[in-house]
């Protein structure tokens, strides 16, 4: 079993649309929406839902204004600004804390130290993950709440359901579409993972962000290979991606041009090969082949 | 140049990557800060900032982020285990005869600091990251970026926006996404200015960024980039939440070619500049009523 990542550094240069036609290239693949801050793979894959479950996204603090004395403990511990003194007057005092639900980074430090049980310490709901079948196999995906924490967490849930399915299902390949950047959730979505493709267009934040996903893949020694969308844009910096690729020893996939059937395919709720054959399809299609290539010879 | 009193906080945020965010932190503040004083350009996309590569600003201060992790003295301990029950992120152990821990997952909240009977566990600070501050022409810029491999940016978004607090008028360029870092990169701002283009990856992204713009109840506008793009999905959208559509840039290759040469798209085609300082005229009316 294999998983391979997609990601960017910078963000909407195309992940989603590869990881939707690498899905229905893919022989028997298991597809997984590891961008849960902006999930569009359901967009084009159309997925039935057979399994529903919350995701419980870490713990929140609240103040029980009925118990607050306005001692001030909370705000002298919390590290996050997240304690504010303009509550409600509760009868003892004139004005009690609060606590900002966007600042709380549910670390229960001020549910510990309160004298007065003055702060309950919930569970938040951070959303819910799905399993659902697609044309093109299995998918697990998830809807965060909006400002839920703990994407990271969620990520890892995701990848770990997505290898029991694919055991369970004798599926060989596992395909991620991962989120833009280089934080929690991108390292939650490569360690560990197989190979990890780095799509990126020639734009100096294109460049500049391919230099930190790569940086980001070889920290977690994770064997990467890179494609660049809209290719055509600036000849020099695709030749200078290629370059520098070449130089990290990074596999040079292949190059896609700029084509505005991308967001024709979106519209119609296809993947780019299955919306057209020939153009950018084609370019696609010798990725992919090219992808499963490298693979196989860097098979351990 | 007018003096310019006001202190005002614009975020430039999207939920979808890619949609022109920078384009339009960068072009706006560009375009202010020939008209005004103190305007700052703020890079709260720590993960990836890429206003610098537009604004090619000439540095002048740099600083380090660090974050507070325990470090424990075995020697100290009596092993009453508070440490690690009062952790929440399962980054400090106690395994009866040594205490361990696990720096990755540490958020730096202090807690098993404050907890420990014995003040076995002091802090160590480690640097996760960079500030610089500088300008280009008129424009103050600074800048946080995140060190590759650390998981959490929050801490260095804090950072930029206590580094460029004051008067003037600021502009957050936001990360992507709808999670914590974005959070932090809004809250407290004027106005949000979400940049989206009309597809339906765009139309769900931005569906989840007025959600979570709404709990935190802030004023916010829409900005289309690549207009004749997709379809009307986005306008129909903002029609019905009522949220206004206070600036439109067509989808033309010649502004993406622009671009990819790493030029201001208000300096590469003069005339757009009207256009950012009407969009900055329809954001100070909204924030004025």
């Amino acid at each position: 079993m294999k998983e391979i990542v997609i990601i960017s550094g910078k963000g909407g240069t195309g992940k989603t649309s590869l990881v939707a036609s690498f899905a229905a290239l893919a022989e028997a693949p298991v597809i997984v929406d590891c961008d849960v801050d902006a999930s569009d793979l359901h967009l084009i894959m159309d997925p039935v839902t057979l399994k529903s479950e919350e995701f419980k996204g870490g713990k929140l603090a609240r103040v029980r204004t009925g118990h607050c004395t306005a001692c001030g403990k909370c705000e002298e511990v919390c590290r996050y600004d997240a304690v504010f003194f303009d509550g409600p007057g509760n009868g003892r005092v004139s004005r009690t804390f609060r606590i900002d639900p966007a600042a709380c980074e549910g670390c229960g430090v001020c549910h510990w130290f309160c004298d007065y049980q003055a702060i309950a310490f919930e569970e938040r709901i951070g959303g819910r993950w799905f399993i659902s079948d697609t044309r093109h196999g299995p998918m697990l995906h998830a809807l965060m709440s909006p400002g839920a924490e703990n994407s990271g967490k969620l990520v890892s849930l995701l990848r770990m359901k997505a290898k029991e399915l694919a055991k369970a299902k004798n599926r060989e390949v596992i395909l991620i579409d991962g989120s833009p950047g280089i934080g929690c959730p991108v390292i939650a979505s490569i360690t560990g993972a197989d190979h990890v493709v780095i799509v990126t267009e020639p734009t100096p934040s294109g460049v500049h962000d391919f230099r930190r996903a790569a940086d980001l893949a070889a920290f977690f020694h994770i064997t990467a290979c890179t494609v660049v969308n809209k290719w055509d844009l600036n000849r020099e910096l695709t030749e200078l991606i290629k370059e520098e690729a070449d130089h990290r020893g990074i596999v040079f996939a292949g190059t896609i041009a700029y084509d505005n059937i991308v967001t024709e395919a979106q519209l119609s709720k296809k993947s780019i090969v299955e919306y057209t054959q020939g153009g950018i399809a084609r370019q696609v299609r010798d990725i992919w082949t090219r992808l499963g290539q490298t693979m196989t010879r860097n098979q351990p | 140049m007018t003096q310019n009193q006001e202190n005002l906080l614009i975020a430039v945020a999207s939920g979808k990557g890619g949609t022109g965010k920078t384009t339009f932190a960068t072009n706006l503040a560009w375009t202010l800060s020939g008209d005004s004083d103190r305007v700052i350009y703020m890079d709260c996309d720590v993960e990836e900032p890429n206003g610098h590569l537009f604004l090619n600003p000439e540095w002048s201060a740099a600083r380090e982020v660090k974050v507070g992790i325990p470090i424990v003295d075995q020697d100290r301990c009596i092993h009453c285990g508070k440490c690690g029950r009062i952790c929440r992120f399962n980054a400090i152990a106690d395994l009866g005869t040594r205490v361990m821990t696990f720096h990755d997952l540490c958020h730096s909240c202090g807690g098993c600091m404050l907890v420990c009977p014995v003040q076995a566990i002091t802090e160590q600070w480690n640097p996760i990251g960079m500030i610089r501050r500088g300008h280009s022409g008129a424009l103050s810029v600074i800048q946080g970026e995140l060190n590759i491999g650390h998981p959490t940016s929050p801490p260095v978004i804090r950072e930029v926006k206590a580094e460029a607090s004051g008067t003037g008028i600021r502009i957050i360029d936001c990360p992507p996404g709808t999670s914590c870092p974005v959070m932090e990169s809004v809250k407290g701002s004027d106005f949000v200015l979400l940049v989206t283009e009309s597809t339906p990856f765009g139309l769900f992204d931005l569906r989840m960024m007025v959600e979570m713009l709404g709990l935190l109840k802030l004023k916010l506008g829409v900005a289309i980039n690549r207009k004749g793009l997709g379809d009307r999905s986005v306008y129909q959208f903002c029609e019905q939440r009522q949220i206004p559509v206070l600036m439109e840039l067509e989808d033309d290759r010649k502004i993406a070619e622009a671009y990819s040469r790493g030029e201001l798209a208000v300096v590469s085609f003069p005339h757009l500049k009207e256009r950012f300082r009407k969009l900055m005229q329809a954001v100070l009316k909204r924030i004025r009523t």
